[in-house]
């Protein structure tokens, strides 16, 4: 009884403890900070090179491997249980060209050509994409509009766009035509045309092959027909800059309803350039800015004509590879594993990987800076320990006679210790709790203070334009919380055990003697 | 068996008691629950079985004896001899003083005969059962439970208040629940003492809101809630001036003649010594007979 009064006195009374518990509440608080963010910075980013990679990857080269049935029926007999979703793809790097104010504007790009009923079944590719039917079921066909509704300045796109531009270009071609020349002009051009064509002659048809009525059909309107669509990264068509007040902008290069041409190599044994036009559809944005600004996706079946992927003889076709995604706790590493087996690499001329093997390096660099940070707050905790292990040594000298008189009155030494051990115990629960509140505090209000703090310094702390993150991501992970909390009152239990001997192994005359 | 664990369990509160400082104190009913881990090493760390086979305080011979106590402390190299072979004795009721220059050894005798200080050689003997060889957890239960003391400093403990300071032995000897269990009896009874040395109205202060005199009066209150048989005390009027002086003197009259509390006091002031019934001269270590 007295221990648990006295050690809630000096608790009450002693404030030079509590400001040594400060120590470990602020290294608390910031272990608990800095392990949300690096958690947060690491889902968003497994996310992100998750949500494009499909669980595991099958993939042989550009040209790709035939008949994507038969691997797909190989894969489903050794781990068809796994499987909730598979899709061949091809894919092949390729150039793209936007037209912007009549001057092309080329970028290097990886064409993808997927099937759109089942390749948003095996990432999160419907997700990213812009128009809300689309994030249901992609279509390659150009919507009417309704692009984007959370975009506050995304553009007027679709049907809606395009029809307008048409009618743009068609009044501004008509307002550049040259107005019918006066006469001497006329006289003039039609005696220097005469040396070249003699003014009788019929007019040069339009189309010197075909037959008039059958070039009128083929006529492409673009206010009312699109090309194949193609969903394009949305880095491709935007630029992201700073206006004059430093806020950040898209500017948009091309949006869903414009035209642009691709050109990629066929496949085959004469490879050779091939272009062709396609409509924008959609804007594929993953915030994964190595993607945004890369990846177009066209469909399966016209990239592979296109490509020359298709055997004209027997239809079968080539695909260049094969994603699965894995049902929800499946063992990514067994499945990959049997597919190995399944395809020996000395043989099949395959690559079989996990996400997580693709993207190992970078997923491995974030741990070990998680570990290291870690470490080095964990040794400021540390530190605190021994702060509070001079200031419980001094309290113990302080309270030297206190200890005689406790024990005159008969207090057993482990009385005595435990007065001390309590007194630490709770000074380390006091400190840890009030610093994993502020921590989650924090946390939880990240985005406001980075905020605040741009304000009162100035200084950019979190910019958008390079993470292509709009908040820092933050994740709270209660096991996390609870090792560390945990951690610091260990480090204080054990801090005040050394005191708390001493106290214990006191002599009763000499401490009431002590002045 | 009269062991004294035994014995130091039943002080508390014990209704049958026929003798002793406590008759004029409620006691309630017996706390053996609390203090009573029977300890089964008690009896064979007991030199001297007990003389008598009751097992109520025995009635008879001296309260407490001391035989051939010697203790020296190591000063670097020089040994400094305090007690020398002293012989001492306390009978039932009694109210001794041991008188003395400073350094004549008096403080150190005291601190012995009530197990704060370990012996160079020589035995005491409480109650007729051997105490100087007690394990430290039995020494400390019988200072909690058989021994009040006084000390020249009061030494009251300065973060709780003169009622919380009074019932500290308590709260020593019961665990939590125990305490708890009964807080309202001790708390009358602490209550009881601070009215008894005139302190009813510092129940809530803190030590060192109160005087010297008031302080001392604190501990003597302090050293009576276990109602112990015998009361030790250190130079009780030694910080206090003649008036507050003669107030504890009072009181320890009292209690020695009201409630026959067995009583040893150390002093240097003559004066003061003369008031008990008897008094030990001490000098350099030894007893001087008077």
């Amino acid at each position: 009884m007295y221990k648990m009064l006295l050690s809630w006195r000096y608790l009450r009374t002693r404030f030079i403890a509590l400001a040594s518990i400060i120590s470990v509440t602020l290294g608390v608080a910031t272990l608990i900070v800095v392990n949300s963010v690096m958690a947060g910075f690491t889902r968003e980013m497994n996310d992100r090179l998750h949500g494009i990679l499909s669980d595991i990857v099958f993939e042989s080269g550009l040209d790709g491997f035939p008949d994507a049935e038969w691997h797909m029926d190989q894969i489903r007999q050794e781990i068809g249980d796994d499987i909730e979703g598979m899709t061949a793809v091809v894919h092949v790097p390729a150039l793209i060209r936007i037209m912007i104010r009549g001057e092309y504007h080329t970028r290097q790009i990886n064409l993808i050509g997927v099937n759109k009923e089942t390749y948003a079944n095996v990432s999160h590719f419907g997700e990213y994409l812009q128009h809300p039917e689309n994030r249901k079921q992609l279509s390659f066909l150009l919507r009417e509009n309704g692009y984007a509704p959370e975009k506050k300045d995304f553009p007027p796109s679709g049907w809606q766009h395009r029809r307008m531009r048409m009618a743009f270009d068609e009044a501004f071609d008509q307002s550049s035509q040259p107005v019918p020349a006066p006469g001497p002009v006329v006289a003039d051009a039609q005696s220097a045309s005469t040396t070249i064509a003699p003014p009788d002659d019929p007019a040069i048809p339009m189309d010197p092959y075909g037959t008039g009525a059958g070039a009128q059909a083929m006529v492409f309107d673009p206010s009312k027909e699109q090309h194949t669509g193609i969903v394009v990264g949305i880095a491709l068509c935007t630029v992201r800059a700073r206006d004059a007040e430093g806020d950040v902008h898209d500017y948009y290069l091309c949006r869903p309803g414009d035209d642009v041409e691709v050109i990629f190599p066929t496949a085959g044994e004469s490879m050779k350039p091939a272009n062709s036009f396609f409509t924008v559809v959609d804007f594929y944005e993953s915030q994964m800015s190595e993607y945004d600004s890369s990846f177009a996706f066209v469909p399966l079946e016209t990239l592979q004509e296109l490509r020359g992927m298709i055997d004209p003889a027997t239809g079968v076709s080539h695909v260049s590879s094969i994603q699965i995604k894995l049902k929800p706790g499946a063992d990514l590493n067994a499945a990959r594993d049997k597919l190995r087996a399944r395809f020996p690499q000395d043989r099949y001329p395959y690559r079989i990987d996990t996400w997580r093997d693709m993207q190992g390096p970078l997923l491995a660099a974030v741990r070990m800076e998680t570990t290291i940070l870690n470490i080095l707050l964990f040794l400021i905790i540390a530190v605190a320990g021994f702060g509070i292990l001079a200031t419980f040594f001094m309290i113990v000298v302080e309270k030297t006679r206190d200890i005689g008189i406790l024990k005159a009155l008969g207090a057993p030494s482990t009385g005595v210790m435990s007065i001390f051990l309590s007194y630490g115990v709770s000074l380390g629960v006091v400190g840890s709790g009030v610093g994993m509140f502020l921590g989650l505090l924090f946390v939880w209000n990240i985005n406001t203070i980075a905020a605040g703090l741009e304000w009162v310094t100035g200084q950019e702390v979190f910019d958008p334009t390079v993470y292509y993150f709009q908040n820092i991501p933050v994740q709270i992970n209660p096991f996390t919380i609870a090792w560390v909390t945990a951690g610091a009152v260990v480090i204080a239990i054990l801090a005040s055990v050394l005191p708390a001997i001493r106290a214990a192994r006191l002599h009763p005359v000499e401490a009431l003697r002590y002045e | 068996m009269n062991s004294f664990l035994e014995l130091a369990t039943k002080r508390l509160g014990s209704p049958h008691r026929t003798s002793g400082p406590h008759t004029t104190f409620p006691s309630g009913p017996t706390s053996e629950q609390a203090n009573t881990e029977p300890d089964s090493g008690t009896v064979s760390t007991l030199n001297q079985p007990a003389v008598d086979g009751t097992e109520s305080p025995s009635q008879e011979g001296p309260l407490m004896a001391a035989r051939g106590l010697s203790k020296s402390y190591w000063k670097g190299k020089h040994e400094i001899s305090v007690l020398h072979d002293v012989d001492f004795e306390v009978q039932r009721n009694e109210f001794v003083s041991i008188i003395g220059q400073s350094g004549s050894g008096k403080s150190t005798l005291l601190h012995v005969l009530g197990t704060l200080d370990a012996l160079d050689a020589g035995e005491i003997h409480f109650d007729g059962n051997r105490i100087d060889v007690l394990s430290t957890s039995q020494r400390d239960k019988l200072r909690n439970q058989q021994f009040g003391m006084v000390f020249q400093f009061y030494h009251l403990l300065p973060e709780v208040t003169t009622l919380e300071n009074v019932l500290m032995p308590i709260m020593i000897a019961e665990g939590v629940f125990g305490y708890w269990r009964r807080k309202r009896e001790y708390v009358e009874r602490a209550k009881n003492l601070l009215e008894m040395v005139g302190l009813s109205h510092r129940l809530e202060h803190r030590p060192r809101e109160l005087s010297g005199g008031e302080m001392q009066r604190a501990a003597i209150a302090r050293s009576l809630i276990a109602q112990p048989r015998l009361l030790l005390a250190d130079e009780p009027t030694g910080n206090l001036d003649r008036k507050n002086g003669e107030e504890v003197m009072q009181i320890l009259r009292t209690l020695n003649v009201e409630q026959n509390l067995t009583i040893v006091m150390v002093t240097h002031d003559a004066g003061i010594a003369a008031q008990a019934d008897r008094t030990v001269r001490l000098f350099e270590g030894r007893v001087q007979l008077a």
